[in-house]
């Protein structure tokens, strides 16, 4: 590798940067803090005038998500990033597009709450990403980076999930992987689709409509509510085969872990340097790093609660990722959470000190 | 002679667009979105776009207009069809897009979306049928109802201290400089069917050709939620709505 693609750049500005290097059709995004960087970068790269991606300004999260709906449901590769408060209101067209079955990404740069609460970095959006978040059953695919890196990385593997799948995928990141710099590779250009390829690739489009085929009608509407449960079972059932094959995660020093930590995003950057000063003083701790949050690595986790002693949750939140390992640990061992709230990050070292209370009990 | 004698190319006076399928419509009987949708089918074809046409429907009666008219639909959250248009266009500028939505769609819950697109110029039509009602979720009071009208949700009639005023939002999108056209006409006689449809031929062409955005505003009747017979209901409508929202162009700048 040639030492110039090596780059220094903001975690929003990679998920700017891999956006127009992975071949997005649209971004639609409106201004908010700590992920504004998202949109000024792709203004201030004009990618319309290279890959002819489209950037706009919209007036509200309301109409980015609705304009992703729109795109998505024309074939095209279209995102929209904010930060919690904005995405809460994009609930709405993040459950019409699970309805309509139509691909698309959503970037969360997750700060405090709840309500206004913080700019400051927060992890407590993770219920409402794992659990659909809008109305109705259905599942989001969300993955969370933890370091400059993923965010560029990630921005492609969701489009690509979004699109094999038919549903919306999330990057659910934080003010800290979004504002911090970092040395980043970003990746290769890939082409935005051609028509053809799109017609191809997306025979279900809406892109008007060719004398030998139906109409495509994008609708998360039916009043047979017979034939609404088995549009439900359908959604089910593809829900269960992204559980079955989607699962990502990282382990880090699992093998002789007599303690674990999961962690997820920039709370397991916090943990890595955790286990480095408790297996300094003799106890041995390992962590699993979610990268798929929904689905979730409950079988992982599952395998690792009959090795380990006791388990601790690390979230920059109040405990939400904790009833996910429950779920998974089955009372076989203690699960205890440890995070801090409204824009205040841990320590490693009072991480370390909650983990020992816990290994201590 | 036998009707099938009768039946020959020749003698073809009227027929019901191609595009216009054979579903029956869930519209009540008198309802104006019959004739809006005949309409818009018509026009589609005339203009040659029936395999580039991208169509966005509503949240409200309108919303199973893609059950009617044989062309891609997206079906919009309340509200936000033009939003969903304005991406649509910019990803498929080729394409005729155009929204189809009711008061309360465009008026109320999407007046954010309705103005700001329009203000953006997004090279989009959009269709507005204000029957000064919520049709669908069984009349209740719309941003358009008229003062003293009742509804379900104004049962002693439409009061400002309690209700505020109607909405003119017609006359708003032709205050914003990202319109070209904007207009109101009506589908309840003969005469005014022939205005709207070159009406909505208009918008169509100006979102084909990159002209900005237009609105075709159609004063339509809803018998069934003024509790009226069609006839009374056109009356009522020429009476009482023509005077809140008179017919005509508000802007026209091609």
């Amino acid at each position: 590798m040639e030492k110039e693609d090596i780059l220094l750049m903001k975690g929003n500005e990679a998920i700017a940067h891999a956006a127009i290097r992975c071949g997005c059709d649209g971004y639609f995004g409106y201004p908010i803090t700590p992920q504004s960087e998202v949109l000024e970068t792709l203004t201030l790269e004009k990618p319309w005038e290279t890959t002819g991606m489209v950037v706009l300004q919209a007036e509200s999260e309301l109409a980015s998500i609705n304009m992703v709906y729109g795109a998505g449901a024309a074939g095209k590769r279209a995102m929209t990033s904010s930060s919690s408060p904005g995405v809460a209101l994009m609930q709405e067209g993040i459950t019409y597009m699970a309805g309509a079955e139509l691909p698309g990404l959503i970037v969360n740069v997750q700060r405090g709450g709840p309500g206004l609460g913080t700019i400051q970095p927060s992890q407590s959006d993770y219920m409402q990403a794992t659990r659909g978040g809008g109305n109705g059953d259905y599942n989001v695919i969300v993955l969370a980076p933890a370091s400059v890196q993923e965010m560029a990385d990630f921005v492609d593997l969701a489009f690509e999930l979004s699109f094999k799948y038919r549903n919306p995928a999330m990057i659910l990141s934080d003010g800290i992987i979004g504002q911090m710099m970092e040395k980043v590779v970003l990746p290769p250009f890939k082409p935005r689709r051609t028509e053809e390829e799109i017609t191809r690739e997306c025979p279900w489009a809406a892109m008007g409509k060719p004398k030998n085929r139906r109409p495509n009608i994008h609708t998360s509407l039916d009043l047979d509510s017979a034939r609404m449960e088995e549009t439900n079972r359908h959604l089910q059932a593809k829900y269960q085969e992204i559980k079955n094959k989607e699962v990502r995660y990282e382990k880090v020093m699992c093998d002789d872990a007599e303690h674990l930590i999961v962690a997820f995003g920039s709370a397991a950057r916090i943990a890595l340097k955790t286990i480095e000063l408790c297996r300094n003083q003799g106890i041995k701790v390992g962590l699993l790093r979610p990268i798929t949050l929904w689905p979730f690595p409950t079988e992982e986790i599952a395998r690792l609660s009959k090795q380990v002693s006791s388990i601790l949750s690390l979230e920059i939140n109040a405990g939400q990722m904790i009833e996910d390992i429950r779920l998974a640990v089955e009372g076989r061992v203690p699960v205890n959470h440890y995070g801090r709230m409204g824009g205040m990050v841990p320590t490693p070292e009072e991480v370390a000190e909650a983990l020992k209370q816990t290994v201590i009990k | 002679m036998t009707t099938n004698d009768i039946i020959k190319p020749e003698n073809l006076v009227y027929r019901k667009p191609t595009l216009l399928n054979d579903t029956p419509m869930h519209y009540c009987p008198g309802c104006s979105h019959g004739v809006a949708h005949k309409l818009i089918a018509e026009i589609i074809e005339e203009m040659g776009m029936e395999e580039k046409t991208i169509a966005i429907s509503p949240v409200g009666c309108a919303v199973f207009a893609y059950n009617y008219i044989d062309v891609d639909w997206i079906e919009a959250a309340h509200g936000r069809a033009p939003a969903v248009a304005s991406a649509v266009k910019r990803l498929w500028p080729d394409r005729l897009v155009f929204t189809y939505q009711g008061d309360g769609d465009l008026a109320c819950i999407g007046t954010g979306e309705t103005i700001h697109a329009l203000n953006r110029g997004e090279h989009i039509a959009i269709i507005f049928i204000n029957n000064a009602i919520y049709g669908m979720t069984g009349g209740q009071m719309a941003p358009t109802t008229l003062m003293g009208m009742k509804t379900s949700t104004c049962p002693y009639g439409r009061e400002a201290d309690l209700h505020g005023y109607p909405l003119h939002i017609t006359d708003i999108a032709a205050t914003l400089e990202g319109t070209t056209y904007v207009t109101r006409q009506a589908v309840h006689t003969v005469a005014a069917i022939r205005k709207t449809k070159k009406a909505i031929r208009q918008a169509f062409e100006n979102s084909l050709n990159g002209q900005g955005a237009s609105l075709v505003e159609v004063v339509s009747t809803c018998n069934a939620g003024w509790k009226m017979s069609p006839e009374q209901a056109n009356k009522w409508m020429e009476e009482h709505m023509f005077k809140y929202y008179p017919l005509g162009d508000l802007k026209n700048l091609l």
